[in-house]
């Protein structure tokens, strides 16, 4: 092992105990830190340190700590998933800081999301967001063989760039409007882009857009900070390909498809 | 369609169509006041060809009120409900390579004062101190007149200078994110469209601040 340099830290830590409470920010100092540690590491042993002196751990989300499965996320000195681009805060490593850093943590922030415990968040919000439409009601029949339907290379890139969406908030927290903007109109996209995704196209947005904005979200101001903070790289066009969307679909009211109820 | 106007998207459309019909106007406005470069008489005359002729000035009038009316109660309304939705406490913002730029976040505080600028604007000029000239035997507002009166105040000329590139700063933001709110954004087209509205913006607000800057110089 290479003898990397260890760092302290100081932590100014959000501490709420629940959505009812109220919270303050407490301070931890993080000794000993490897520069090769992930963030959530770091925070692992400030916990094992509470845990022994009997104190309460601070509580955050995580699960696959690979950037893949979105659960992750709160702020670093007003940064979601920290200062690096790209990438999720299980992800970020402490070589991104230096000795002596002084680090405000603390939850993602918008009424939608309402503080579960210090560092946790309800993002359900986006699931109702999901619910409303970010599916395809169709019956496709099992899994077909591969490229048994045919989809455009642009089609399908489009597609999966959209769909890499963790749905983690970041867009959310970065937002000053904590607009779900980014993540509906990613979602839109997505299902905007293969065939599979036609016949609901307008149902589907009316209804996503309609449950984004009854969830308590805010209008995009375009000011790209969702963009620059997620760690996915979504894109701001699926936006503007959501309004544009939305607009075609309010004006363009057919008579209802409802396939739920076979008609 | 009534729930298209209350959503959200809905909104971005009213402000960006009400943005778009000003922006439009401000270009052709400052683009017209140019004739003072040529001389006092051009810029009489430009002036009066436009009150003539009624179609054009109520036209316009009426598609700027309307706008006006529109982009103030949208920006009213999104700024409220945008601040509901971020919630009562909310510490740092993203900054570095995550941050927006300031143009984009101080949107309401740029209109405001581009609002009293207008109103202000409209109070000297429009219904200011109403002098008579002949040009080519046809009687008409003298303007030049009133214009270099008024641009004798250098405390004029500050509030102009300042208000001027704060519209110049909502414009440079407002004009791309039209892009966005219609949905005209397109990956290949992103950074032309930056640009584009930046240089924009810097011809609308340097033309506009050259005409009270050569106006006081000449006097
Ligand atoms: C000459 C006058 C003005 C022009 C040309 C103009 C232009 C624009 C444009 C093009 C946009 C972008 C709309 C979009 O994103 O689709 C915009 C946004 C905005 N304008 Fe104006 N505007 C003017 C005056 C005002 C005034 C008087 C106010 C307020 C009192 C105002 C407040 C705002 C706000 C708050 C936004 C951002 C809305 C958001 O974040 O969603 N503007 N403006
Ligand atoms: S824990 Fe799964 S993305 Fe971070």
């Amino acid at each position: 092992m290479s003898d990397t340099k260890k760092m302290n830290l100081t932590l100014r830590v959000w501490r709420q105990k629940g959505s009812q409470q109220s919270g303050s920010f407490k301070e931890y100092l993080a000794k000993d830190v490897s520069p090769d540690d992930s963030f959530l590491e770091m925070l692992d042993q400030v916990n094992e340190q509470l845990i022994s002196k009997g104190e309460d751990p601070i509580a955050f989300d995580h699960d696959c700590r690979e950037g893949i499965c979105g659960s992750c996320g709160f702020m670093i000195n007003g940064n979601a998933h920290g200062p690096q681009k790209s990438t999720t805060v299980c992800q970020l490593h402490m070589r991104q800081f230096s000795d002596g850093d002084v680090l405000n943590l603390e939850p993602w922030r918008a009424a939608a999301f309402p503080v579960i415990k210090d560092l946790m968040v309800d993002r359900s919000a986006f699931d109702r967001i999901i619910k409303s439409g970010g599916y395809i009601s169709v019956n496709t029949g099992n899994a077909p063989d591969g490229n048994a339907l045919p989809i455009p290379k642009v089609n399908a890139d489009e597609a999966f760039s959209s769909a890499a969406c963790i749905g983690c908030g970041a867009c959310v927290a970065s937002c000053k409007n904590a607009s779900a903007a980014l993540f509906t109109s990613a979602k839109v996209t997505h299902l905007l882009s293969v065939p599979q995704g036609q016949v609901e196209r307008e149902r589907r947005v009316l209804s996503m857009v309609e449950t984004m904005d009854a969830e308590g979200f805010g209008a995009c101001s375009s000011t790209g900070s969702c963009s620059a903070s997620c760690p996915k790289d979504i894109s701001l066009v699926n936006i503007a390909k959501m309004n544009k969307e939305y607009l075609k679909a309010a004006f363009n009211k057919k008579p209802e498809t409802n396939l739920e109820e076979g008609v | 369609m009534l729930n298209f106007f209350k959503s959200s998207v809905g909104k971005k459309y009213l402000m960006g169509l009400s943005g778009l019909v000003w922006a439009g106007f401000v270009a052709g406005h400052m683009a017209g006041n140019m004739t003072i470069f040529i001389s006092k008489e051009a810029y009489n005359a430009y002036g009066h060809a436009i009150v003539s002729n009624k179609l054009l000035l109520y036209g316009t009038e009426g598609a700027l009120i309307w706008a006006l009316i529109t982009h103030v109660v949208c920006a009213i309304s999104l700024s409220f409900s945008n601040k509901k939705s971020k919630g009562a406490v909310h510490g740092g913002s993203p900054n570095g390579s995550k941050g927006a730029n300031l143009g984009s976040t101080w949107m309401a505080i740029q209109g405001s004062v581009v609002l009293a600028f207008v109103i202000l604007h409209l109070a000297t000029f429009k219904y200011g101190t109403h002098y008579e000239t002949t040009v080519d035997g046809v009687v008409m507002r003298d303007l030049a007149k009133l214009m270099i009166e008024v641009f004798q105040q250098p405390g004029y000329i500050a509030w102009y200078v300042v208000s001027l590139i704060l519209l110049g700063i909502h414009l440079s933001h407002g004009v791309r994110s039209i892009f966005q709110s219609f949905g005209l954004l397109h990956p290949a087209y992103q950074p032309i469209i930056r640009k584009a509205a930046i240089g924009y913006s810097v011809v609308v607000a340097g033309g506009f601040l050259s005409q009270p800057i050569f106006v006081f110089l000449m006097n």
